[in-house]
């Protein structure tokens, strides 16, 4: 066990040595720009392709539907935002969910103040959309459906391949934000009928500022970076060749033994779930017990700040988080938690600990050691929870 | 044979201190900047750090500068973000023919969508007219996009005039400057210039692809084109690239050096470069003026060859050029800045462009020059007769 525990793996991944490895060469020896025409850029482009197979292979996809973009939220605005343009001769309405991540629910925001109509499907208390009422929200208007495939916050898997009959039957454009599920929800975009779905690398130990988008084969959507042709010519910027080596080495790697990871990651999961359950009163799982990313656990702690706890467990050298990495910034509680039904003063106190492949059991019974220790000493200075004990409680 | 790379306007080698600042970020450093815990808040130090090197390249505070995923995510946003925060004001832009297709493509879709913009000529230097861009500026003129030094011809543009006749001015136009091709090569400071918006690319500067920046004033403002999680003070959404960042930082540190200690040293390449082709090849054209133009880069045409067959047969000789800019030069059609011009298809098609950089030696050039010559007279014939 390391002097540090590392428990955010949903808001960032370490790079693992194999892809850090096959990226080296592109910077320094292999540094040609992709599009020039000279051998130095036919080999780049070469690295380039090998990539976008093993993007393609992860997804069960064809080669030339990927496109690389400069990150996850990238991809996600393209999706939503170009997809809407491209088809608004169609129809002018969007469905999405209310636990979508910001670069979806804030580009939705964007169309909505530019002429599109966007229906906000609710989520049950676990954060799990029906698929019936996205049929029930289909109108003659509506041009597409964003639901992900998994979420960051509370770790729901949505019933993605259910939505994708009822799009592909309806014949409504389907984008999915797998960004969370790579690695750990199987994707077939044939099999669950997806039109548009994006990624990022850095979620599955791939690097920073690179994702990826597919975009089936027809399906128009308005071009987001303009310039040179890059991408064929639908994403222009030179091409981010040592990271995009990167994806592909992280993706291949990620889809190789999906079951495998899971079942390890499940296994410290349920450890880490059980065991803060049976040592701290007053604790609610936020989401699905089983319908959930191996690796998420989401827990509220009443009568506590989520941003004391977490500043205590990083003093103990214990790095999570409190709701998403980028509104952990802000102080509003998280939508995600309001929308399976918290109350404002309960969703303020939620811990997320998400695992990834290096840890432990060992470092999962050092939280389960420290953890119960912090909330109780938080709770002894919280006013609300001495004015509270005995009383009614929320569980 | 020895390699020999004379291709930098496209791209440049990743300098050895950089990939080193990058790995060591990609193995220890690799929180995300928004997470509350000590790797996220090591993660958020590099970014400032990085922002620190290249604000003091730029001569502009750290909390000017903003990461994106290229230069042309940064002329992309410059362009488009001004327009649509302006959009009330007026919606009449400025640009010239010669930009780059990641400012002239934003451009086009600002067209499409009502905007009127007005595209400056340039001279056979490849040079503004101050007098023409007067000329142009109305009350409804909002944007005023033009680069420093063309990635083709190196042709240089009077920005600093430019910004203290656009700042002295009525209406104030935003000025955004394309500096990707001239940054750390020759000097430009946007806060004394009177740019409001300037872009940079790493990739030009020895640090990776896929970063890039954008400089913007304090005061200016510009609506995101990426929404989401308000990273970067809600100007740029998306988990920054850390590595990205440290490298371009990296690399603007050692910029920045090689600028105030060696910034000669181009130009005797420069001039070595052009004496030896001008002696072998007297009827070689220099596209451009060698006096207006940067001194990284030189776009020489030789009348009766192609381009590209010329850029063949110097790979065979292991010598990396380019006809124009990588990004076109998968299009079929001629260069769009030479055209611009006013270069007759004869130049046009034979032209070549030669870029150095900081790595590039003397010894570089020697080497290649006999090395042309060879060539030309190989292909000369097969062609001329
Ligand atoms: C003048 C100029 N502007 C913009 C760009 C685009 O930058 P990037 O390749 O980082 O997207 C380039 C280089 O390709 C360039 O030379
Ligand atoms: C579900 C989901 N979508 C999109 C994103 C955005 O990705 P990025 O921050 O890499 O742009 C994230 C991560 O932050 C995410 O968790």
């Amino acid at each position: 066990m390391g002097d540090r525990i590392y428990l955010d793996h949903a808001a960032t991944t370490y790079t693992k040595p194999e892809v850090l490895e096959e990226m080296l060469p592109y910077f320094t020896k292999q540094y040609g720009n992709p599009s020039s025409v000279h051998s130095f850029g036919r080999e780049s482009r070469k690295a380039m392709d090998l990539a976008r197979e093993r993007t393609a292979k992860a997804l069960n996809a064809n080669p030339n539907d990927i496109f690389f973009t400069g990150s996850g939220t990238e991809a996600d605005n393209w999706a939503v935002k170009g997809a809407a343009l491209a088809n608004r001769k169609k129809g002018n309405h969007i469905i999405t969910t209310t636990i979508e991540h910001h670069a979806v629910l804030h580009t939705c925001n964007y169309l909505e103040q530019n002429g599109f109509d966007v229906t906000y499907l609710p989520v049950d208390e676990y954060g799990i959309v029906d698929a019936e009422q996205v049929r029930n929200a289909i109108t003659d208007q509506t041009i597409l459906v964003s639901v992900m495939t998994a979420n960051n916050e509370i770790g729901t898997i949505q019933p993605i391949k259910e939505i994708g009959a009822i799009t592909r039957e309806k014949g409504v454009l389907f984008h999915t934000d797998a960004v969370q599920a790579i690695g750990s929800v199987p994707i077939d975009v044939d099999d669950m009928n997806i039109d548009l779905l994006s990624l990022a690398a850095h979620k599955f130990y791939g690097p920073k500022g690179i994702g990826a988008l597919y975009i089936r084969k027809g399906v128009k959507a308005q071009q987001m970076l303009h310039g040179g042709a890059q991408e064929r010519n639908r994403r222009a910027g030179t091409e981010n060749l040592p990271a995009i080596v990167g994806l592909g080495k992280a993706i291949e790697m990620a889809a190789l033994d999906i079951p495998g990871h899971n079942a390890r990651l499940e296994a410290l999961r349920n450890r880490l779930i059980t065991g803060i359950l049976s040592t701290v009163e007053h604790a609610r799982l936020n989401g699905h017990p089983e319908k959930r990313l191996s690796g998420n656990v989401n827990f509220c702690f009443e009568f506590i700040e989520g941003e004391a706890l977490l500043l205590s467990l990083d003093i103990k050298g214990i790095a999570g988080s409190s709701g998403s990495a980028c509104t952990s910034g802000t102080l509003d509680p998280s939508h995600v938690l309001l929308a399976i039904g918290l109350p404002h003063e309960i969703a303020h106190g939620s811990l997320r600990l998400t695992l990834g492949e290096q840890n432990t059991q060992e470092e999962i019974d050092y939280v389960l050691e420290v953890l119960p220790q912090l909330v109780q000493r938080l709770r002894e200075m919280s006013p609300l929870f001495n004015q509270q004990k005995g009383g009614q409680i929320f569980v | 044979m020895k390699e020999i790379y004379l291709d930098n306007a496209a791209t440049t080698p990743v300098l050895p201190q950089v990939v080193e600042a990058i790995i060591d970020c990609l193995k220890n450093d690799y929180g995300n900047p928004s997470s509350m815990h000590r790797l996220g808040i090591q993660a958020e130090k590099r970014v400032r750090e990085a922002k620190g090197r290249l604000s003091s390249l730029l001569r502009c505070t750290e909390d000017e500068i903003i990461f994106t995923s290229g230069g042309t995510e940064a002329n992309n946003m410059a362009v488009l973000g001004t327009a649509y925060d302006k959009k009330r004001r007026g919606r009449h832009c400025i640009t010239t023919e010669i930009e780059h297709p990641s400012v002239l493509q934003a451009f086009a879709h600002l067209e499409e969508q009502g905007y009127e913009v007005s595209y400056l000529p340039v001279d056979q230097n490849g040079v503004i007219s101050l007098d023409h861009l007067k000329s142009l500026i109305r009350p409804d003129t909002i944007l005023v996009s033009i680069m420093h030094v063309n990635n083709e011809t190196g042709s240089i543009q009077p920005i600093r005039q430019i910004g203290a006749m656009l700042k002295a001015g009525p209406g104030k136009p935003v000025f955004h400057v394309d500096a990707i091709q001239s940054l750390g090569k020759l000097p430009v400071y946007p806060a004394q210039w009177g740019i409001d918006l300037l872009s940079a690319s790493g990739h030009k500067i020895h640090a990776p692809k896929g970063i890039g920046a954008l400089y913007i004033r304090r005061g200016v403002r510009i609506q995101p084109i990426l929404f989401g999680g308000n990273q970067q003070g809600g100007i740029r959404s998306g988990t920054e690239n850390i590595p990205g960042i440290v490298g371009m930082g990296e690399g603007a540190k050692w910029m920045a050096e090689r600028l105030a200690e060696e910034g000669g040293c181009l130009a005797q390449l420069k001039s070595r470069l052009l004496q030896g082709i001008l002696q072998a090849f007297p009827d070689a054209v220099i596209n451009g003026s060698a006096d207006a133009c940067a001194s990284h880069i030189i776009n020489v045409g030789f009348p009766g060859l192609r381009g590209e067959i010329l850029l063949h047969a110097l790979e065979e000789e292991g010598v990396y050029v380019s006809t124009g800019s990588a990004c076109s030069s998968r299009d079929k059609r001629f260069s769009h800045v030479l055209k611009a011009m006013g270069l007759n298809d004869r130049i046009l098609e034979g032209s070549i462009r030669l870029s150095t950089s900081y790595l590039t030696t003397m010894q570089d050039i020697e080497e290649f020059l006999p090395r042309l010559t060879r060539t030309v007279q190989r292909i000369e014939r097969f062609t001329r007769r």
